[in-house]
């Protein structure tokens, strides 16, 4: 087991490089100057030259590559363009946020989409199972940035329920979980939970059936046991695929929030990210999706890890 | 053992000559999945193959039938050896190509060896025009006569729409278009039923008649090959462990692995019946073989010898032609019972 | 809007001959899919069509006649915020948003059928290189790899195509490969090898024919993804520009109306929802036809 940790973790490293460098090059394909946005307008060659030069611009690519790499590692992402703050600090408190909601997404998500899986895996073709297939198909058919719009039409246009954006009083920095934040975060994270939903819903719902029809199902039955214990059965075996499906999904959430931060104004990563898009603020860009990135590689490693412990067939592959 | 005791003399009758042929599978594992082993699949093995003779080689399944198969062709690089067709060193005057034109290969699944996208008439044709050959259609024709499938019929069929014996016939058909001078067949009537099976032998034999073929037939039927072969090859983790004609061997096997081979087959005659044991388990992991000889671990005349030094080739039968690879059959080897008679 | 679900094992493997037949007869009696394809030609010969069509002019609004609600007269759809006609806008939306949402795939298709087709079939060192470039892009979650390309290009069609192109390549070619890689372990491979054929001619007559439906029946699964995504990058403001009609954009655009006129507002995600549940559920009935085994 701990071999197999070790060899995951190995394997790890090549593709945190790959998105680092992937990372490191959003920044080249970006048309125009990285350094625009802070030159003076009238600045002469010589200003702009020494400009270059202090940002280490006029190395080569892999010179700044390595710099950009070393930086990072003692922490550093560089400096917002428009805020003049480290990127890490912005990056660190927005991701907490969209943590705060993807966790409270997949807490919403994955029990329903076991649950419905589980209903029409166990009774496949009855009325139930197309129930839960059609529901699991309009959740990954939805676009969930317009069934936040929906959701905010319902819940706060017309009902005046819930509210719309923000996460509450204070913004970002206090959060605490008192009904004045709480109801911030039921809208956001509701929506952001119908795509898992279905997703879970069809696995689940693909992987008990898959095991109802498998011959030792059958021997179990024959065996004299009573339903419960067939249905315990069946939830281990499916335990491992299942929690896969489900780390990933997780991983899904914190870099899909994007789009739904942006509906509800929600202070996270996305909307970072998004800020960072228009004010063509590129470290903050760069930093955003690296550290989004590398969480999602390390969610997978974790669910890898995870996944082979359940299931120790999995470590022999 | 060394190459060269397993072969006879060279002589210019010898179609195929195979001088140490070996194929070592790497295995990775470890943290870095570094490699960590290797699978000694095909590990010295010598024979040589006369025109118009049938070579058959029989051995467990892994025992390197199949590998050995696939490198004679050329579908797996081998590492080492030497293999002489015709007269000419592959890798010397002989190129890959001309070899594969000269050498087919028939498999055993006869549903996986055809393309389930091309109509039976464009599986044949397809080596034919790759080598240039004149009129690819119309010999696709002529062999599927010949194999006994009627092209009116069959022609523009696809694989899935014909029966596992009529798809193995395509298959031999589809080798011979090639106009080869050797055959290799890999278990290729092991699948079908025996009714269809003693057909498609019949025609393998009628077959190599007509055209002067060469075969080689890879079975672990012992029976089936007795019926198509000249001489037998014995096969045991990746090595040879006894070559000889098959009247010989069916009377005398003289290695005890080949021994407890033909006593596990089953016999129609009461009398015939060995009191032999058959053989018992797996055959050793291929990684990490047995020393000495091969078999000492699974051989009741094993001896501290047998573990130790590796047994050469030697023709036991005074020049016609028996070989076997076993310290029973070397008065010098030091084996307690070497040279006695009645053991095998 | 998870790229990486599907489950290369479900993919069927290639059948011939009277096959097609099959798979067409089992469509036929499928009534939700017969259905999905035919919303969808609506929408697509709409689009095309639009000029056509007698519609109003998509980009002239009216600054008296804006927001004007679902069932006004001369507007039966309504206005947008500039006044600009909305059943115009949706039916000339839907040419750029199925445009954006369906070219990327068909261009992902070929060069990720290319790379996974080579690197299946040729394996070795080759094979590492592909594949491990492809695990690097499966390392981003794919809203956040299209947003972060599209982000640092700009907006733009043009860039929402590169940028949507490169997030479908990787699990085009991961399944190319699995599928390539299975086939070329098929005895047929071997045997086609045996006659002294290149690589490129096994590739052309044994392997294409074999591997290339099974990777479009996948491609086609990820339409409605890319459509959404399409969509979302406009919503997000680093899609299409104005005043160009996209649904994506327009359901920005409109946000600003939820207080005033909400249901006009969810209008351009309706039509979102609708043509990428017909992509989904028509992906699935072609699927499941193609599935069932003679």
């Amino acid at each position: 087991m701990f071999v197999y940790f070790l060899r995951r973790l190995i394997l790890v490293l090549p593709v945190a490089f790959g998105v680092s460098v992937i990372c490191f090059m959003l920044v080249q394909i970006a048309p125009g100057d990285p350094l625009t946005a802070i030159m003076p307008v009238d600045a002469t060659a010589e200003q702009q030259a020494e400009m270059r030069a202090a940002y280490g611009l006029d190395k080569p690519l892999p010179v700044q590559y390595v710099v950009w790499v070393g930086n990072l590692i003692q922490g550093d992402m560089g400096r917002s363009i428009a805020t003049g703050r480290p990127v890490a600090g912005e990056v660190f408190g927005a991701v907490q946020n969209s943590l705060l909601l993807a966790v409270t997404a997949a807490l919403i998500a994955f029990p329903i989409g076991v649950l419905l899986g589980f209903v029409a895996g166990y009774f496949r073709d009855t009325i139930l199972d197309r129930i839960v297939t059609a529901i699991s198909i309009a959740g990954v058919s939805v676009p969930n940035y317009w069934l936040g719009i929906v959701l905010v039409i319902i819940f706060s246009v017309n009902l005046g329920w819930l509210p719309s954006m923000g996460a509450g009083p204070g913004g970002s920095q206090d959060w605490s979980w008192d009904w004045v934040h709480v109801r911030h975060l039921i809208l956001p994270a509701v929506t952001l939970a119908v795509v898992p939903i279905g997703i879970v819903a069809r696995t689940v719902r693909a992987l008990a059936g898959d095991i109802l029809s498998m011959d030792f199902v059958t021997a179990l039955y024959a065996k004299g046991m009573s339903r419960g214990d067939v249905l315990r059965h069946v939830a281990r075996n499916a335990a491992a695929t299942a929690l896969s499906v489900m780390g990933l999904q997780l991983g899904y959430l914190l870099g899909g929030s994007i789009l739904i931060e942006t509906v509800f104004n929600w202070p996270g990563s996305g909307y970072l990210l998004s800020n960072a898009i228009f004010q063509r603020d590129l470290p903050l860009l760069q930093g955003t999706i690296l550290v989004l990135a590398l969480f999602f590689v390390a969610m997978n490693l974790v669910v890898d890890v995870a996944q082979a412990a359940i299931d120790p067939r999995i470590q022999r592959n | 053992m060394s190459a060269t005791e397993t072969l006879r003399p060279d002589s210019p009758a010898q179609i195929l000559r195979v001088t140490g042929l070996q194929k070592h599978f790497p295995v990775r594992g470890g943290i870095l999945g570094r490699q960590k082993a290797r699978v000694q699949a095909v590990d010295g093995v010598s024979f040589a193959v006369e025109e118009g003779e049938t070579l058959g080689i029989v051995g467990e399944s892994g025992c390197g039938k199949s590998t050995t198969a696939r490198l004679l062709v050329g579908l797996i690089d081998r590492d080492r050896g030497d293999v002489r067709f015709d007269g000419r060193t592959l890798g010397k005057d002989l190129t890959l190509r001309d070899l594969r034109r000269g050498m087919q290969m028939v498999f055993q699944d006869s549903y996986a060896s055809l393309n389930p996208r091309l109509t039976i008439e464009e599986s044949i044709a397809f080596g034919a025009r790759i080598q240039g050959l004149s009129d690819p259609v119309g010999r696709a024709r002529d062999l599927m006569d010949r194999v006994g499938l009627d092209p009116a019929r069959f022609a523009q069929r696809y694989p899935h729409e014909v029966s596992g014996g009529q798809r193995q016939r395509i298959n031999i058909a589809r080798a011979l278009a090639m106009s080869p001078k050797i055959v290799v067949l890999d278990e290729a009537v092991s699948a079908l039923d025996k009714s269809v099976e003693a057909q498609v032998l019949n025609l393998l034999a009628d077959l190599r008649a007509e055209f002067g073929l060469t075969y080689i037939f890879i079975s672990h039927d012992l029976n089936v090959v007795r019926y198509i072969s000249d001489r037998i090859l014995v096969m045991y983790l990746g090595e040879v462990v006894e070559l000889a004609p098959v009247d010989l061997i069916w009377s005398r096997q003289a290695h005890p692995y080949t021994r407890s081979l033909f006593s596990a087959m089953p016999s129609m005659d009461p009398d015939n019946r060995t009191e032999e044991p058959p053989l018992t388990g797996d055959p050793p992991n291929p990684i990490n073989p047995p020393s000495g000889c091969r078999f000492h671990t699974r051989c009741k005349f094993a001896e501290a010898v047998c573990a130790r030094d590796v047994p050469v080739m030697r023709d036991i039968s005074g020049g016609q032609g028996h070989l076997a690879a076993c310290h029973l059959h070397d008065t010098a080897s030091g084996h307690s019972r070497a040279g006695e008679e009645g053991l095998t | 809007m998870a790229v990486a679900q599907t489950d290369v094992a479900e993919i069927p493997v290639q059948k011939s001959g009277g096959y097609w037949s099959g798979v067409a007869r089992r469509l036929s009696r499928d009534p939700v899919t017969l259905g999905c394809a035919a919303i969808l030609v609506a929408l697509i010969g709409s689009a095309a069509f639009a000029p056509w069509l007698g519609l109003a002019d998509p980009y002239t609004g009216s600054m008296v006649a804006r927001l004007n609600p679902i069932g006004s007269e001369g507007h039966i759809l309504g206005t947008d915020e500039q006044g600009r006609d909305m059943l115009a806008r949706l039916i000339y939306g839907g040419r750029l948003t199925l445009f954006i949402g369906l070219v990327p795939v068909i261009l992902a298709f070929f060069i990720g059928s290319f790379l996974g087709i080579t690197a299946g079939y040729v394996g070795g060192l080759l094979n590492t290189i592909i594949m491990r470039t492809v695990d690097v892009f499966f390392a981003f979650p794919s809203v956040l790899l299209a947003i972060a390309i599209s982000g640092a290009l700009g907006a733009g069609i043009v860039n929402s195509l590169v940028s949507l192109t490169i997030v479908f390549i990787p699990p085009i070619t991961r399944v190319a490969e699995a599928v390539t890689s299975g086939v070329r372990s098929l005895d047929y491979i071997d045997a086609a090898r045996a006659t002294g054929a290149s690589a490129l001619t096994v590739i052309r007559v044994h392997v294409i024919g074999n591997v290339l439906s099974p990777i479009f029946v996948y491609a086609t699964s990820l339409t409605s993804v890319c459509m959404i995504l399409a969509a979302g990058l406009s919503f997000l403001g680093i899609g299409v520009r104005p005043p160009e009609p996209e649904w994506g954009l327009m359901l920005n655009t409109l946000r600003s109306a939820i207080y005033v006129d909400p249901w006009l507002a969810a209008l351009p995600g309706v039509m979102i929802f609708v043509t990428s549940l017909c992509l989904n559920l028509l992906s699935d009935g072609v699927r499941s036809a193609m599935n069932v085994r003679d």
